[in-house]
């Protein structure tokens, strides 16, 4: 009951999944209609596993009064009084992004402009990391540096100052030998995915058990 | 008033994450703080409105849709999670999204992944009327592409005509990939950075239009 039957289910609904692709049938269209109606809702439950983790812990760094317990309640107030929000304002949920409210005000005005921050500063790092590794030491190192910059400069306005020939070499690297390795690493991923999907549906790789009563 | 402020806030969380440049500080850490609740009572909120209302509570309360019950059933045993004695029945609904996911996934991969990309691989080197650079570009992305191929087959030493010579073309082919995609990230941050910067000088300070 507590491995068997897991596994079981693996590869039954593995197996038919798979083979329900090949058959146009009306029975195995039927199958594929009700998985994706299935499928959201029992992968939406899973994220009463994040949060009440995430509530766990952070409870707990609370209760302790651990290093920097504080901001514990930044994260617990907001996970809660999202959804409070959305529920006494269910319009706001509805009214997308047009009707303004106190939850789009969150999201829009602190989780956006953060996130979007947060990205943009890996500019300074990636010029930090860029300086570090693109140091010409070898000719793969090189040939690393002068494909980065003939990209990045090509894509300006400025790389037209050069002469036509950077924007156009920049396209050609970009559409021929960037496209080549691209394939090639993109074929490697797409058998090591196929490898894995027969592993877990024939239940050689059984790693997603976890130990939960072993 | 209601963008006003929102734009006073927005500005200061983008200063707050910005300090970190200088060293991590209080206020970049409740920032990142908040955006991790944020984002999830966000998730949370945004999956009960367009997963769990229309697909299982209102045919549920409908009446007429009692099988809904079986993925309802198999989604609360997530939550067994969390009581020692019976953990091991979350692994039910982990194996049904685990199961059905790979078996849906498996034709779809092998389509998109490797039939695609082969077919797309086997363009004719030459046509009438087509530039030099573009032939010269067939033939690089094919032997390109067969030679980066050899350099990850690592089933065979790398060593003689066919694998020595292939994967040391192969290596060259990836890292003049790995530049580009290097560079296309870059100007990708870049542009981010650029956004920001507008917003802190035109939407908020109005420095520029």
């Amino acid at each position: 009951m507590k491995r068997t039957v897991p596994l079981m289910i693996v590869m039954v609904g593995g197996i038919l999944m798979m083979v329900q692709y090949f058959i146009p049938h009306q029975y195995s269209q039927a199958v594929f209609t009700n998985y994706t109606q299935w499928a959201p809702i029992v992968g939406a439950f899973a994220l009463i596993l994040g949060v009440g983790s995430l509530t766990r812990v952070h409870s707990h760094k609370i209760r302790r009064k651990t290093k920097n317990w504080q901001y514990s309640w930044a994260v617990l107030i907001p996970l809660y009084g999202m959804p409070f929000l959305a529920i006494i304002w269910p319009q706001s949920l509805a009214g997308g992004m047009d009707s303004p409210s106190i939850f789009h005000f969150f999201f829009m005005h602190i989780q956006v402009p953060i996130q979007s921050t947060m990205f943009s500063l890996l500019a300074f790092y990636i010029a930090s990391a860029a300086f570090r590794a693109f140091r010409a030491k070898s000719a793969l190192a090189t040939i690393l540096l002068l494909a980065a910059v003939i990209v990045m400069i090509g894509q300006v306005p400025i790389g037209e100052i050069f002469g036509r020939w950077l924007p156009e070499t920049g396209l050609w690297i970009l559409r021929y030998p960037n496209l080549a390795a691209k394939r090639a690493i993109m074929l490697g991923v797409g058998f090591g995915i196929l490898a894995t999907n027969l592993k877990i549906i024939f239940g050689v790789e059984r790693n997603w058990l976890g130990g939960a009563g072993k | 008033m209601y963008e006003t402020i929102g734009i006073w806030v927005g500005a200061f969380f983008t200063l707050a994450i910005y300090s970190f440049l200088y060293k991590e500080n209080p206020i970049y850490r409740l920032a990142e703080h908040l955006v991790v609740g944020i984002s999830l009572g966000y998730t949370m909120a945004i999956t009960y409105d367009i997963t769990l209302k229309p697909r299982l509570i209102e045919p549920l309360l409908s009446g007429n849709h009692w099988i809904l019950l079986v993925p309802a059933v198999l989604g609360i045993l997530y939550i067994t999670r969390f009581i020692p004695g019976i953990a091991w029945l979350s692994r039910y609904p982990i194996a049904f999204l685990m199961g059905t996911a790979m078996g849906v996934s498996f034709p779809l991969t092998l389509k998109t992944d490797v039939l695609r990309q082969l077919e797309a691989a086997m363009q004719p080197f030459y046509m009438s009327g087509m530039p030099w650079h573009e032939i010269f570009g067939n033939i690089v992305m094919i032997f390109g592409t067969l030679a980066a191929l050899i350099y990850f087959f690592f089933s065979k030493p790398h060593k003689g005509l066919f694998f020595g010579t292939g994967s040391k073309i192969g290596i060259w082919v990836i890292m003049l990939g790995f530049g580009a995609t290097f560079g296309f990230t870059v100007m990708g941050r870049i542009s981010l950075l650029i956004g920001r910067i507008q917003y802190l000088l035109g939407d908020w300070l109005h420095l520029i239009e």
